[in-house]
């Protein structure tokens, strides 16, 4: 269960996870948002043996986590080889489906997009992971739904897809099945520091004593560690997405282009998001609403001139996600100075896909200090130290008035 | 570091188009009560724009969409002309609102309302967004007035997922609206005012009514009514219920009842009640309030919507329609076998919605097979949107239509709390299934595809990791930009 297109692991999971075993034994870990990143964190504590408590405001997995798009291939991270050798393992590891499926497809229908997939391939091939040119014909024979305007694309002989709902739905039971205790509906009210180190995390639940902390709690991070006297520079915006009835099953469920990204799930339903965002003021409470817009019209004309084979199925639903971003876009994966056990996790609004990695950096902070696999060290937060107080204004990155 | 300048070229900003046309007031629901509003609103010097999605397309009928139609309409309702003109002809006020200035707009949904509130700025007005058969288009208004009705409750029972098992409110509209009702004998599932009003309907258009079935001791409804009932010589089955529908490949032959009596009849009528239909304003993310006297949810107070008719909420007559629904679906469940079908779109067992397992085409590994509602309940109170997404029950082409009202009913149960204890699956536009071509804006503006991008169109965050702060990242930054805006 590896890749074609990618480098031979060294190691199989099942190995790491031997590996792993009893490091943590003892430490009592309190993990602060039930959302992939943060689950993906105590499933990987959990199986080092700490005792995990997740506190989520609400129920796991239900703001990004479980509204994305669902793809695996983000070949940019640090973490994309973790991610790449463990998800084809998740299901058995976790012991629940997470409809994980291999490779994708990115397909084009204009010139432009073309040139862009070319350039992305080579990036890609320069690095070691294998993408295929195809042209049109080529394109038409692998996805049954294309149609004569597609001018080619890249096939990605490594990455994929899973449904994020039942991925999140997977860790959170994997960790309560490692004895991991999920308490939702239980907003974090504050932390009790004591020496350099939140000694407690206080919730509607009450008090929860630790020896390490994961704030782990999305476009909410930014308020909770400014609680701990910690500057998370960070923006929520809206994303949105469509999703059709089920088509007939393609050979490879996991294509996109044209401006969208989404994927076909194992159903046959044809889920695709992307285009423009609207950025959202951030509440403690998490969001008021997650409202769709018509942009379900313009995503409707993008699905439908991406597999004009399937312009005439129903779109039976869109939704809305709100996501949050760093700065420059990137996550930040960093244990703090002070307090020196809290660890921060945000994936700036690219977490699904790589959450099988996420979820292992985090447990190398918490249990050793550093990660044991990959250099991390540009996605640490001091690369944000003195970050001007208007750097959203300077983006254009600010909430617009309500109306 | 990439900056740009104030301003984000990728941000919905202004890039929402205006709607085509505006009107003083749009009227959603051609009924009596929409009429009403149409007529009122054009003599008070309105423009208004009324829309009806009857007739409804045969394709959409076939998936029960908006009523429980049981797969029970005639091949009539394949002539989009011939249909026009029956419902056209089956309501005088339709000429009547159109003498008087009404826009008026057969075969048109509404399938969304939009406007700015939490979480949303960039509209540039409030807008009704609506299809027909060709196309799909936004328009502004005043004044919203939703007279959208009510649709059938479904509640399941072994073999009601065949054609043949429909709702009242799909019977009226076949037999009052379109003429074109294809069952000869029906039983009648209820015996409230709606089940006795079915039987007298369906007797007068000459459909034989072989009963109505009541799973409490008496019939429910007016006494007038069911006095009129028996009458009629329309017998009542008291303290019993379908155990089985019985079928072939053209469904419902007959039906079995609890009681262990055999009808023989093509269709089964369910008439337990009517569910105000409150789409537009649940998706919309407008305020509803539960009132079993009512007929369950019903719109709450939303500024710029008033909602008229039965989507405002069923005639208060005393009746608790909730409670009422609440023993049907205690008794249906308890002659339900684990093998019968709750979602018919995703063919979602009872068991399977219990056990919240995933559907079939996925494995069930023993951590999987152990998970149970159960164990769910124990991290909270159940969320039927979280059990839809492990279940796949109400993500199908009906949208929830067939079995929203069940499941609700069946986490209450399981949850061993009152009916609104357990919040409703949410409603999302399109509140109708609509192709992509139909839902396409293809007439989209050069500012939204110039702003266009697949995620948040920040060039640095696709830099390979090891490209960052070195000569290439700017290389890949110029080359990722300038493919934007595909």
């Amino acid at each position: 269960m590896t890749y074609v297109g990618m480098p031979t692991p060294k190691e199989t999971p099942q190995e790491t996870m031997a590996k792993i075993a009893g490091t943590a034994a003892g430490m009592k870990v309190v993990i602060v948002g039930g959302g992939v990143s943060g689950l993906s964190a105590g499933w990987w504590l959990a199986r080092s043996g700490a005792q995990v408590t997740v506190l989520d405001k609400g129920i796991v997995g239900w703001e990004a986590s479980g509204r994305n798009g669902g793809g695996a291939s983000h070949y940019q991270s640090p973490l994309f080889e973790e991610e790449q050798r463990m998800w084809p393992h998740m299901d058995e590891l976790l012991g629940y489906p997470t409809e994980h499926q291999q490779e994708r497809l990115v397909i084009a229908v204009s010139p432009k997009q073309l040139n862009q997939y070319h350039y992305l391939a080579k990036m890609n091939n320069d690095m070691g992971y294998r993408v295929d040119l195809l042209d049109g014909d080529q394109v038409r024979s692998m996805v049954p739904l294309a149609g004569d305007n597609c001018l080619g694309g890249m096939h990605y002989r490594f990455g994929g897809h899973a449904n994020p709902q039942r991925s999140v739905q997977a860790y959170a039971w994997a960790l309560q099945d490692l004895g991991g205790r999920i308490y939702q509906h239980n907003p974090v009210t504050g932390f009790e520091t004591e020496g350099g180190k939140v000694v407690a995390v206080h919730a509607t639940s009450g008090r929860h004593e630790c020896d390490a902390v994961v704030v782990a709690a999305g476009p909410q991070i930014q308020g909770l560690m400014a609680k701990l006297g910690v500057v998370v520079p960070l923006a929520a915006a809206r994303a949105e997405m469509i999703v059709t009835e089920p088509a007939p099953m393609m050979p490879i469920g996991g294509v996109d282009g044209n401006g969208l990204y989404g994927r076909q799930t194992l159903r046959g339903n044809l889920a695709y998001g992307g285009g423009p965002h609207e950025w959202l003021e951030t509440f403690e409470a998490g969001p008021p609403a997650r409202p769709s817009s018509p942009l379900t019209r313009n995503l409707a004309r993008r699905v439908a001139e991406l597999f004009p084979k399937a312009a005439h199925l129903n779109v039976i639903r869109s939704w809305a996600g709100i996501v949050e971003n760093t700065p420059d876009g990137r996550p930040i994966i960093d244990r703090m100075k002070d307090p020196e056990n809290v660890t921060v996790i945000t994936m700036s609004g690219v977490g699904f896909g790589l959450s099988p990695a996420s979820g292992h950096a985090v447990r190398d902070l918490v249990v050793d200090g550093q990660c044991s696999f990959t250099d991390i060290k540009k996605l640490s937060l001091s690369r944000f130290d003195g970050i001007g107080a208007d750097w959203r204004e300077q983006r254009g990155w600010q909430a617009p008035q309500a109306a | 570091m990439h900056l740009n300048n104030g301003t984000d070229p990728h941000a919905i900003g202004t890039k929402l188009p205006a709607p085509e046309a505006r009107y003083d007031m749009v009227v959603v629901g051609a009924g009596p009560a929409g009429l009403a509003a149409a007529l009122a609103g054009a003599g008070e010097g309105k423009s208004v724009l009324l829309v009806d999605e009857n007739p409804i397309p045969g394709a959409a009928m076939g998936n029960d969409v908006p009523l429980l139609f049981g797969g029970r309409m005639t091949t009539a309702t394949q002539s989009a002309v011939r249909m026009l003109e029956t419902v056209f002809m089956s309501e005088p006020q339709l000429e009547a609102a159109m003498e008087a200035g009404v826009e008026v707009l057969l075969g048109t949904s509404a399938w969304g309302v939009y406007r700015n509130g939490p979480g949303m700025t960039g509209l540039p007005e409030s807008v009704v967004a609506l299809a027909d058969k060709d196309r799909g288009w936004i328009v502004g208004y005043n004044e919203l007035v939703l007279a959208t009705g009510a649709r059938d409750l479904a509640i399941g029972f072994p073999g009601w997922n065949q054609p043949g098992v429909m709702g009242a409110a799909a019977l009226e509209r076949l037999l009052a609206h379109y003429e074109a009702f294809a069952g000869k004998r029906i039983l009648i599932v209820g015996s409230h005012d709606l089940a006795l009003e079915t039987a007298l309907l369906a007797r007068d258009k000459g459909v034989e009514v072989a009963g109505l079935v009541e799973v409490r001791s008496a019939p429910q409804g007016d006494a007038a009514l069911a006095e009129a009932v028996r009458a009629a010589q329309i017998p009542f089955f008291l303290e019993d219920a379908p155990a089985e529908a019985i079928g072939g490949i053209d469904g419902v032959e007959r039906v079995r009842l609890r009681s262990g009596a055999e009808i023989a009849v093509d269709t089964i009528v369910l008439a337990i009640g009517l569910v105000p239909s409150i789409e537009l304003i649940d998706a919309m993310g407008g305020k509803r309030v539960l009132d079993g006297a009512r007929g369950g949810y019903i719109p709450g107070e939303n500024e710029g919507v008033t909602c008229v008719g039965d989507c405002a909420g069923l005639a208060d007559t005393g009746f608790d329609h909730v409670e009422y629904r609440m023993e049907w679906a205690r008794e249906l469940g308890a002659l339900s076998k684990p093998d019968t079908i709750v979602c018919q779109c995703e063919e979602v067992t009872r068991a399977d919605l219990l056990g919240v397992q995933p559907p079939r085409y996925l494995e069930r590994p023993a951590p999987m097979q152990a998970r149970s509602l159960d164990t769910l309940i124990k991290d909270g109170p159940p969320n039927p949107d979280q059990i839809k997404r492990l279940t796949r029950a109400g993500m199908g082409v009906c949208q929830g239509r067939r079995c929203r009202d069940q499941v609700a009913m069946m986490l209450a149960m399981a949850a061993d709390g009152p009916f609104g204890s357990v919040p409703l699956a949410t409603h999302r536009a399109p509140v109708r299934p609509l192709p992509l071509r139909i839902l396409a804006d293809w007439e989209e503006s050069e500012e939204m595809r110039a702003g266009w991008d697949v995620w948040f169109g920040i060039p640095t965050q696709w830099v390979p990791y090891r490209d960052i702060d070195t000569p290439r990242e700017r290389e890949h930054q110029t080359a990722i930009a300038e493919g934007w805006s595909l």
